[in-house]
């Protein structure tokens, strides 16, 4: 049986991992409620872009020479995933759901004989595929320096596949990434963005004629790159607002159950002081029988 | 009739601006400057760098963009940019800062010619401004 003194130093331990859980979950509260808002800020944006290119690509006439960022290569032989995921651990599940998601994807891609390539934004996604995985990573990025989400960082993923695409790396591109519903539930999602998956909204604004200044291709062509860089940036906007939640119901439970424990311990810790007064007791009181 | 319309211009970040008594909207459209009034018929464009003027009754706002998308339907113009600036909130410092990284750009010898094209444009709306 343990000690007193080691049952005190355990309480005093566990306390203060307590303290610790108990400001994390503070501190990912109110970031919480920052990235929130930032992610319903950046919503108009994307939604707007990916209508007008509904509206765009489904007007366009000649399905042969669209562009291949809306078309595909044609073929389907190298697959690019890209994986975001946080710098920062210690958020519940975060991570490993994202990693999980993709996992599975990367099985079937495995199972279908298909080159798989990866890239990795946030470094613990890398450490968590390098494992298994650490021939298909192609790059890997990570956002540590910049405090918050910003467009510009989308960007330079954003450029980074569309300079892969235009050399030919890839055939398709999903990205991978949790998707903020509320602080409890967080769902991963796997999205590809090239070529791009026009099928999933229905063209309900198929029927309008706009005029397009200048010609149709020449907009497509233009906006496309953009929207990788948009869908990237939502992606970004999702995740950080995920992780926090995350993060905060992590921290959350974890101050709980910091707390059970030292009830446990403060238990176990007056009995075993009872226990040895009780000893001595009988001990003295023996003692003085025996005279 | 009325004789207004809704604007709202977004960016990446957030909703930049949103009002529903605009008269008339000038876009630095990419083949040409653009007036647009209520019941214009539906577009898409393209923007190049300039001024956006914004005609409205409460009267008349000036914005910067360097590039970006505009959509007018039924009425509503959207204005999609990654780059947007009110010329309120423009000094001096600011302008010379943004003339000097265009002009290191448009002297880069692997520019393309849209670029270019793009860049100079920026370069004359800055010495505008300045």
């Amino acid at each position: 049986m343990a000690t007193l003194d080691d049952l005190k130093k355990r309480i005093a331990s566990v306390k203060s991992t307590q303290k610790i859980t108990k400001a994390m979950k503070m501190v990912a509260a109110a970031k919480l409620r920052r990235a929130q808002e930032n992610a319903e800020k950046g919503r108009p944006y994307s939604e707007k872009m990916n209508n007008i290119i509904l509206n765009l690509s489904s007007g366009i006439s000649d399905k042969e020479n669209a562009p291949k960022l809306l078309s595909g290569t044609g073929e389907e032989k190298i697959h690019l995933c890209i994986v975001l995921t946080s710098d920062r651990g210690l958020c519940g599940g975060f991570n490993s759901n994202i990693i999980k998601k993709a996992k599975a994807y990367f099985k079937k891609i495995h199972e279908a004989e298909k080159t798989l390539k990866i890239i990795t934004v946030g470094s613990k996604g890398y450490d968590q595929l390098k494992r298994v995985y650490k021939d298909n990573i192609v790059e890997k990025i990570s956002f540590k320096d910049s405090k918050t989400i910003n467009y510009l960082d989308a960007e330079k993923v954003g450029k980074l596949i569309i300079e892969n695409f235009e050399e030919k790396e890839f055939d398709v591109c999903t990205i991978f990434y949790n998707k903020f519903k509320n602080v409890i539930t967080q769902i991963p999602q796997e999205q590809q963005i090239i070529p791009l998956k026009t099928s999933e909204v229905e063209g309900n604004s198929s029927d309008d004629n706009y005029e397009f200044e200048p010609d149709e291709d020449e907009i497509l062509s233009n906006l496309l790159p953009k929207n990788i860089s948009t869908q990237i940036f939502k992606a970004m906007l999702e995740n950080s607002a995920s992780e926090q939640g995350s993060r905060m119901s992590a921290m959350d439970s974890a101050t709980r159950n910091a707390g059970e424990m030292v009830d446990k311990l403060t238990i176990e810790y007056n009995r075993s002081r009872q226990a040895a007064i009780t000893k001595e007791l009988i001990e003295i009181i023996s003692g003085a029988e025996s005279l | 009739m009325s004789e207004e319309f809704k604007i709202e211009i977004v960016n990446p970040e957030k909703s930049f601006l949103s009002k529903e008594d605009v008269t008339e909207v000038v876009v630095p459209a990419f083949e040409g400057e653009m007036g647009i009034l209520r019941d214009h018929i539906s577009i898409i464009s393209f923007l190049k760098p300039g001024i956006i003027k914004i005609l409205s009754k409460s009267g008349e706002e000036n914005y910067y963009v360097e590039d970006g998308i505009v959509e007018f339907k039924n009425n509503n113009l959207s204005v999609l940019t990654s780059s947007i600036f009110n010329i309120k909130d423009m000094d001096k410092d600011k302008i010379s800062e943004l003339l000097k990284q265009a002009e290191v750009h448009s002297v880069n010898s692997e520019i393309t010619d849209q670029d270019k094209y793009l860049v100079d444009q920026k370069i004359d709306v800055l010495k505008t401004l300045n």
